[in-house]
C-alpha cells in the first residue's frame, strides 16, 4: 500500500500536494520566522491589552493608593457593581440615543441625501460639495472639537451670530444635542462617499426602466435604488454604529457634562478608570462595552447573512 | 396603437455635438420598423427620444394623434426594452412582468395573473417565481419583452434586442421577435447595427449615420437601390464593390475595360463625368474564360462561406469582391474575368456619393 514514489504520476502528485499549504515553498518553520516580528508585535500590542484589560476587570486595581501597589482579584465583583450601578445605566441610554440620532439616523440619512443629491452634478461643483463634506472628516478630532467650541461659543459664537440667539450656552442647556450634531457632522462624509460609490454602481438601465413605466421619484427609490444598494447600507449603518459606539470624540467638546449630561459610555469609562482612579471598574466596563459592540455585530452578520440566502 | 411621426428631430448634446441631426421619419401604425447604423450615427438616441428618456432639443414628436415632444416617458404609451434587459434583480420574474402594473395601481391578484398570462405567451411557463439572476440569456430577453407588452403600448422600442444573445440563440430570437411582432401587431421601432438583422426582422429601415438620416426604405429597397455609397456599403452581408469610373461614349470605363450604362441611368450622365460603379459580390460572376462584358482580373484570396466562396480580385488597380458557387472555386493566382449582372449595377455621383436614376 505504501509503495516509495516512484510511478510518474506518484512523483507529480507529492511535491503539488506540498505546495498547497506551502506556496512560497520556505517550509513552515523558516516561514514561520518570517511571520513571528508580526506575530510578536500584533501580541504585544493588540491581544495582551485585551486579555490584560480581562484580568484588570476581575482586580480591585487602582491608579493610587494600596491597590495601585498590589491589587487583589475580586471575582465578578466590579461586574455587580457597573450594572446595578444607575449611572452605568444612564450612561448606556445616552449612549443609544447618540448612536440612534447621530450616527444611524443622522449620518446614514444625511450621508444618503449628500449622496443622492450630487449624483447627476458633475465637474467642480461636485468636487466643492465632496471636498468640503470629506474635510469634515479629514480634520482632525481635536481640531474638529476645538472648532465647534468656538462656534458654538456663548459669547461670540459663529452660531448664535448665524441664529441671532445671543447669550444662549448651546453646550449647556442643549449638551446632547450639540455632540449629536457635532458627530454627524463629523461623520457624514463616510456615508456619503460610500452612498456614493453605491449609487453609482446602480444600473443606469433599471432606473429607466421605473421611469417608463411611469414611476415616480419616490417609486424609483423604493423600487430600484434601495434594493440594489442594501448591502451597502447594511455595511454602512454597521460601520456607523460601531464608530459611534465607540468614539470618545464628544468628550473633547463637553467632557461629559454639564452634569453627565453627555456621558455616553466611553467618557463613562474613561471617567471611571481615569479621573475616578478606578481602573479595575473601568475595565469590567470596557469588557461589557466590548461585549455589546459583539452583539451589534452578531446581529447584523445575522441580517446580511439572511438577505443573501433569499 | 398609434404611429410616430418625428419632424426635424434635434438631440443636441451640451458642446454642441448633435446625435440626431434634423430628423424627419414617419412610422405608420404596426410596423416593425428598424434603425440602423454604426455606432455613434444617433439611433439609440433616437430611440430614447422617442422614449423620452432624451429630451428633444428641438423639432416635434408626434405618437398616435398627441404630440408628446416634451411628455414624461411614463404618459406616452411607450414601452422599452433594454439592451440589457435591466430585469430587477431582487424581484421574481412574475413582479417583474408586473411591475409597470404595479406602479398603475392595478390590484395585486389581476397583476400576478395579467403576468402569468403573458409570461405564458412568451413560453415563460414554470419560470414566474424564479429570479432573473437564475435565467438564461434567452429567457431574461423573453421576460423583459413580456415586462414591455404586459400593460399593452402603443408603441414598444426594443434597443439592441439581439446583442446580448449568443449567435445560435440570436437567430432563434429572430425569428421569435417577428412572430410577436406580427401577433400583437404594435408597432415597434428596434435599434441595430447589424445590417443583416435589420434586413430580416423590419417592415422598413432606417439608415443613420452621424445624426443624420441616410435612407428609408424596405429592406429590398435599401438592399437593391441604396440612395448613396454609404448605404450601399454598409448593407449587404459583404460590402458592395464601389469602384471610381467615368463615363466615355455611352459605356462605363473602369480601369481599361468597359461596362454598360446601368439601366435607368441613360440620359443622366453626360460623357467624361466621374461616376462611382457598384455591384454587389453576389451579382458578380467569375469565369476562368474570357466574356463579353467581363473585366479581366487575377484572384487574391479565398475565404470559405461554407456553400459559397467570397474571393478577392485584383483588376489593374482596383479591387472587387466575388461571391461564387463552392464548386467553381478558383485558386489565388488564377486569372479569369469578373462578369457583371448588368441589371444588377448601379451608379453613384463620385461627388456628391448619391445614386444616380
Amino acid at each position: 500500500m505504501t509503495t516509495t514514489v516512484t510511478t510518474p504520476a506518484g512523483s507529480a502528485i507529492a511535491p503539488r500536494r506540498r505546495r498547497a499549504d506551502d506556496v512560497a515553498g520556505l517550509g513552515k518553520a523558516r516561514a514561520g520566522i518570517f511571520v513571528a516580528p508580526a506575530l510578536i508585535i500584533i501580541g504585544l500590542f493588540l491581544l495582551f491589552p485585551a486579555v490584560w484589560t480581562i484580568w484588570l476587570g476581575s482586580t480591585d486595581y487602582r491608579l493610587t493608593g494600596l491597590q495601585a501597589a498590589s491589587p487583589e482579584f475580586v471575582g465578578l465583583d466590579n461586574y455587580v457593581e457597573a450594572l446595578t450601578d444607575p449611572s452605568f445605566w444612564n450612561s448606556l441610554w445616552l449612549t443609544l440615543i447618540f448612536v440612534l440620532f447621530s450616527g444611524i439616523i443622522g449620518q446614514t440619512l444625511i450621508g444618503f441625501g449628500l449622496a443622492w443629491s450630487v449624483r447627476n452634478i458633475h465637474g467642480w461643483t461636485k468636487s466643492l460639495i465632496e471636498g468640503l463634506v470629506l474635510a469634515a472628516w479629514v480634520i482632525p478630532a481635536s481640531v474638529a472639537s476645538f472648532l465647534w467650541l468656538v462656534l458654538l461659543d456663548r459669547r461670540s459664537g459663529t452660531v448664535n451670530g448665524l441664529l441671532g440667539t445671543q447669550g444662549t450656552a448651546w453646550l449647556i442647556d442643549h449638551p446632547m444635542e450639540s455632540i449629536i450634531i457635532f458627530n454627524i457632522w463629523v461623520g457624514t462624509a463616510f456615508s456619503m462617499q460610500l452612498f456614493s460609490s453605491a449609487l453609482s454602481a446602480v444600473p443606469p438601465s433599471q432606473i429607466e426602466s421605473a421611469k417608463m413605466v411611469g414611476a415616480s421619484g419616490w417609486q424609483q427609490l423604493r423600487d430600484v435604488i434601495v434594493p440594489n444598494i442594501k448591502g451597502h447600507i447594511l455595511t454602512n449603518t454597521l460601520l456607523i454604529t460601531l464608530w459611534t459606539f465607540n468614539t470618545f470624540t464628544p468628550y473633547l467638546v463637553t467632557a461629559g457634562g454639564p452634569n453627565g449630561k453627555t456621558e455616553i459610555l466611553s467618557v463613562y469609562i474613561y471617567e471611571t478608570a481615569i479621573p475616578g482612579g478606578q481602573l479595575g471598574l473601568g475595565a469590567a466596563i470596557s469588557l461589557i462595552m466590548l461585549l455589546i459592540n459583539l452583539v451589534i455585530a452578531l446581529a447584523y452578520v445575522r441580517v446580511s447573512r439572511g438577505r443573501t440566502k433569499r | 396603437m398609434a404611429g410616430i411621426t418625428a419632424t426635424q428631430l434635434v438631440k443636441e448634446y451640451p458642446g454642441g455635438v448633435r446625435g440626431v441631426d434634423e430628423i424627419d421619419v414617419e412610422i405608420t401604425d404596426g410596423e416593425f420598423f428598424a434603425l440602423l447604423g454604426p455606432s455613434g450615427c444617433g439611433k439609440t438616441t433616437l430611440l430614447r427620444s422617442i422614449a423620452g428618456l432624451e429630451a428633444i432639443t428641438s423639432g416635434t414628436l408626434v405618437i398616435g394623434d398627441r404630440d408628446v415632444t416634451n411628455a414624461e416617458p411614463g404618459v406616452r404609451g411607450v414601452a422599452m426594452v433594454f439592451q440589457d434587459y435591466a430585469l430587477f434583480p431582487h424581484m421574481d420574474v412574475g413582479d417583474n412582468i408586473a411591475y409597470p402594473m404595479r406602479i398603475k395601481r392595478v390590484k395585486r391578484d389581476e397583476r400576478r395573473s395579467t403576468a402569468e398570462r403573458v409570461g405564458d405567451g412568451l413560453s415563460l411557463q414554470g419560470l414566474i417565481e424564479r429570479r432573473p439572476g437564475q435565467l438564461s440569456g434567452g429567457q431574461q430577453q423573453r421576460v423583459a419583452l413580456a415586462r414591455a407588452v404586459a400593460t399593452t403600448p402603443d408603441v414598444l422600442l426594443l434597443d439592441e434586442p439581439l446583442s446580448n444573445l449568443d449567435a445560435r440563440l440570436r437567430l432563434e430570437a429572430r425569428t421569435f421577435l417577428k412572430e410577436l411582432q406580427r401577433d400583437l401587431g404594435v408597432t415597434t421601432v428596434f435599434v441595430t447595427h447589424d445590417q443583416a438583422e435589420a434586413l430580416a426582422l423590419a417592415d422598413r429601415i432606417a439608415v443613420m449615420r452621424a445624426g443624420k438620416l441616410q435612407q428609408i426604405g424596405t429592406p429590398r429597397e435599401v438592399f437593391q437601390r441604396p440612395n448613396n455609397t454609404f448605404v450601399a456599403g454598409f448593407i449587404g452581408s459583404t460590402p458592395m464593390n464601389l469602384v471610381p469610373a467615368t463615363v466615355e461614349g455611352g459605356s462605363i470605363a473602369i480601369g481599361d475595360a468597359r461596362v454598360p450604362v446601368p439601366v435607368g441611368t441613360e440620359g443622366l450622365v453626360r460623357d467624361g463625368q466621374a461616376v462611382i460603379w457598384g455591384i454587389r459580390p453576389e451579382y458578380l460572376r467569375w469565369s476562368p474564360t474570357e466574356q463579353p462584358g467581363g473585366i479581366p482580373a487575377v484572384v487574391s484570396v479565398v475565404e470559405n462561406l461554407g456553400a459559397s466562396v467570397l474571393i478577392a480580385v485584383h483588376a489593374g488597380e482596383l479591387k472587387f469582391q466575388v461571391v461564387v458557387p463552392e464548386d467553381q472555386e478558383p485558386a489565388p493566382g488564377d486569372r479569369g474575368w469578373i462578369v457583371p449582372q448588368a441589371p444588377k449595377t448601379l451608379l453613384f455621383d463620385a461627388e456628391s456619393t448619391q445614386r444616380i436614376g
